[in-house]
């Protein structure tokens, strides 16, 4: 008796796949970007689709026993999953992977943040102390985030060092020569006026010098009422917009309803890995967010 | 390096005057000008400086604090101390009428290091006072999928049982709480929580402790006055739906347990004090399921759930400790169950229904007693509820209920309940 229940313990505790970590993935772009840091070392889970605001996740039970198998935890930080992952990683009973401990990699300690508040009111809507974590629009960011993330892996997984460093590599190389040709392609997008539905595209705003004019949250986290879609639409006349910018998560009604009415193109981006069917890896990501946002301007 | 690149571009523009006669400009405006590049730099230097180190002062490590506020409108058309039909000695709370500050909650809570964090949420009486309802150090340092959890806190057992009163979806809590845990049971203990590591969630909970409340009597006395078992296991079905279900065991003596105003055979007018001695075991079982359009909470959802829970109770009863005072054997197998379902129809606007049934049982009495105690009052106490609530944000919430309450025997009572709830400062994430 006491012999099946050891082997049944055994067999409950004892790791079920072959691969040296399991990684567990806030967000699409994080899961992708491991699989080409990582490749075949990682099982890695992936919290959240391209179709749910990562703002607003429940703490479901899954989460909390996925997070209860990782080695690392790799996520946005920045308070971008606060209402959701404190819960997961505190419930999960996994000390590997507590927020500070070397299981849980966030990846905006490594770039630049934009709109850092210089106040904190929640009057102002879902501010971000920490600044806009919507980091992953620019494409740039991911070189010092992958730098910074084969490094975890490394120290999480010395033995596989060598691949993780010609991963790394690899993926730096390819990643360089990608960036120069979006920037060739995007060149006709330097300068174009963009109206956005929820304050999320600084970051890819600063990257192909976008214009943005006017966002249609009256606050950024709330829904645009149709008192201030008109003001935003009266406000157009003196600031004109080429197109109205959403993620693919977001209800498509708010830049249909202005998009219409004020005669211009509502660009739906894929935002992460799946928002669309074209973008099925980071590097499609990028290239059908480019194609999409040139389509906007005919 | 972007600053250095700026200012270079900055201090070149400076000196763009003296290079060229042409653009030659007076000493006034290279003064105004070179004042404008002082404060630009001075603005760069401030806002790496935030983003460089946070500000390293006395309250820098204060603890997290919220503080929600709520109130009540009650109208009502009985009076609420009227106990439900046959449950006139278990627990009964009848929301007040009236105008009504409900239970104001300050929360505070922080990790003490890198083991322990510490949670405690006092609630502020309308009347005046501080009760603490939670005061308890949680750990995971044990690591393995253990959780541990000592000082006060709410039990782990069903599914309602831990949410706070601001996180209901109603303005009450569902009948069967209401009358088998008074609302919501509390212990001053320990819990030990262990999580299974497979991709299914499966948890097990264990607690034990003094017994502090309702139905346990709080006994003074070294060993444990109360213990509770539970397991839940959940899982999701593809992106849109999640479920969990749980069952629960809990186990008390009970010692000198006072019911008051409880009717008679004999009618006496207003009751009578009776006193119950003995052990009271109560199961239940809860599941709850989610569904959510692609999994994005944020626009639309709908939750159905429900919960179950039988207790029995087996031991001696006193009939009338003020006067008669007649005492023997006592047993009886009580029920209640309800079924709610609450949906997120757009953002913001919620709408939900439940449904409570309650079954008072046919008690056992012993021959000394079997003229004075009601054994059957073959009557099932039934409520229906119906809310809308509108959260303009996710800190605020305005909410009205209508309710059918049939619960206590040819006294309907139509209900219309108005409220607010709003959370100030940090609001920490809500469980599942």
């Amino acid at each position: 008796m006491k012999k099946i229940i050891y082997t049944l313990f055994a067999i409950l505790i004892s790791n079920p796949t072959h691969a040296a970590l399991n990684v567990f993935a806030c967000e699409p772009e994080w899961a992708a970007l491991t699989q080409q840091l990582a490749g075949e070392q990682a099982r890695i889970y992936t919290a959240t689709t391209a179709l749910q605001d990562p703002h607003r996740v429940e703490a479901r039970p899954s989460l909390i026993a996925q997070a209860r198998r990782a080695n690392l935890v790799v996520c946005t930080g920045a308070e971008l999953e606060m209402a959701w992952l404190p819960v997961v990683l505190r419930e999960s009973g996994n000390t590997a992977v507590a927020a500070g401990s070397l299981g849980n990699f966030e990846a905006a300690e490594f770039v630049k943040m934009l709109e850092i508040p210089s106040r904190l009111n929640r009057a102002d809507g879902d501010v971000h102390a920490g600044g806009n974590p919507h980091i992953q629009t620019d494409a740039r960011n991911f070189l010092p985030i992958a730098e910074a993330l084969s490094k975890r892996l490394i120290q999480l997984d010395a033995g596989n060092a060598a691949q993780y460093q010609q991963h790394l590599a690899a993926f730096t190389q390819q990643w360089r020569a990608a960036i120069v040709r979006w920037e060739k392609q995007a060149a006709p997008l330097k300068g174009l006026p963009v109206m956005v539905q929820h304050r999320g595209f600084p970051y890819l705003n600063n990257w192909l010098g976008l214009q943005q004019v006017a966002e249609l949250e009256p606050k950024p986290g709330m829904e645009p009422s149709a008192s201030h879609l008109g003001a935003v639409l009266a406000e157009l006349q003196t600031h004109p917009a080429k197109v109205v910018i959403r993620a693919a998560y977001q209800d498509a009604r708010p830049s249909e309803w202005i998009a219409q009415r004020a005669k211009i193109s509502a660009v739906m981006l894929p935002y992460t890995v799946g928002g669309t069917p074209q973008a099925t890896d980071l590097f499609t990501l990028f290239d059908d967010t480019i194609a999409r946002l040139l389509a906007g301007l005919k | 390096m972007f600053n250095q690149k700026f200012l270079s571009v900055a201090v070149a523009a400076l000196f763009v005057p003296f290079i060229h006669p042409a653009y030659a400009a007076s000493d006034a405006e290279i003064q105004t000008l070179r004042n404008e590049v002082r404060q630009l730099a001075e603005r760069i230097n401030q806002t790496d400086a935030k983003t460089a180190a946070p500000a390293a002062s006395a309250n820098a490590f204060n603890p997290a604090v919220s503080l929600i506020l709520g109130g009540t409108y009650a109208k009502l058309s009985r009076d609420p101390a009227i106990p439900a039909t046959g449950f006139a000695m278990a627990a009964n709370l009848g929301h007040p009428q009236g105008f009504n500050l409900g239970e104001s909650e300050l929360g505070i809570s922080a990790d003490i290091d890198p083991d322990y964090r510490g949670v405690a949420t006092m609630a502020l009486a309308p009347a005046g006072g501080i009760t603490v309802e939670n005061a308890f150090i949680q750990s995971s340092a044990l690591g393995n999928g253990l959780n541990v959890k000592f000082g006060r806190f709410f039990s782990g057992l069903g599914y309602l049982n831990e949410q706070h009163a601001h996180a209901w979806d109603f303005v009450d809590q569902p009948l069967v709480y209401a009358s088998l845990w008074n609302n919501q049971i509390g212990e001053d203990g320990v819990q030990l929580k262990w999580l299974a590591p497979t991709a299914t969630f499966v948890e097990l909970g264990a607690e034990v402790g003094r017994g502090r409340s309702f139905p346990a009597t709080d006994t003074n006395r070294n060993g444990a006055g109360a213990a509770a078992l539970f397991a839940h296991v959940a899982d999701d079905i593809g992106i849109a739906h999640s479920w969990r279900a749980g069952a629960s065991l809990y186990q008390t003596q009970r010692q000198n347990a006072q019911s008051l105003n409880v009717p008679d055979l004999l009618g006496t007018v207003g009751g009578v004090t009776n006193s119950f001695s003995g052990n009271s075991q109560t199961a239940g079982l809860d599941f709850v399921w989610k569904y959510s359009p692609n999994g994005n909470i944020r626009d639309k959802y709908v939750k159905l759930q429900g919960e179950f829970f039988q207790r029995k109770e087996n031991g001696n009863l006193t009939y009338d400790t003020a006067a008669a005072n007649v005492s023997d054997t006592y047993s009886n197998t009580q029920n209640g169950w309800y079924m709610q379902s609450v949906a997120q129809f757009m953002p913001h606007w919620r709408t939900g229904l439940r449904y409570d049934r309650m079954n008072a049982g046919r008690a056992n009495v012993g021959a000394a007693n079997l003229a004075n105690v009601i054994s059957n009052d073959a009557y099932n106490p039934t409520r229906t509820s119906w809310m809308l609530d509108y959260s303009p944000s996710e800190f605020s919430r305005l909410r009205l209920q209508v309710a059918r309450d049939l619960t206590r025997q040819g006294q309907p009572d139509n209900q219309i309940f108005v409220q607010y709830l709003m959370s100030l400062g940090a609001h920490g994430a809500h469980q599942y």
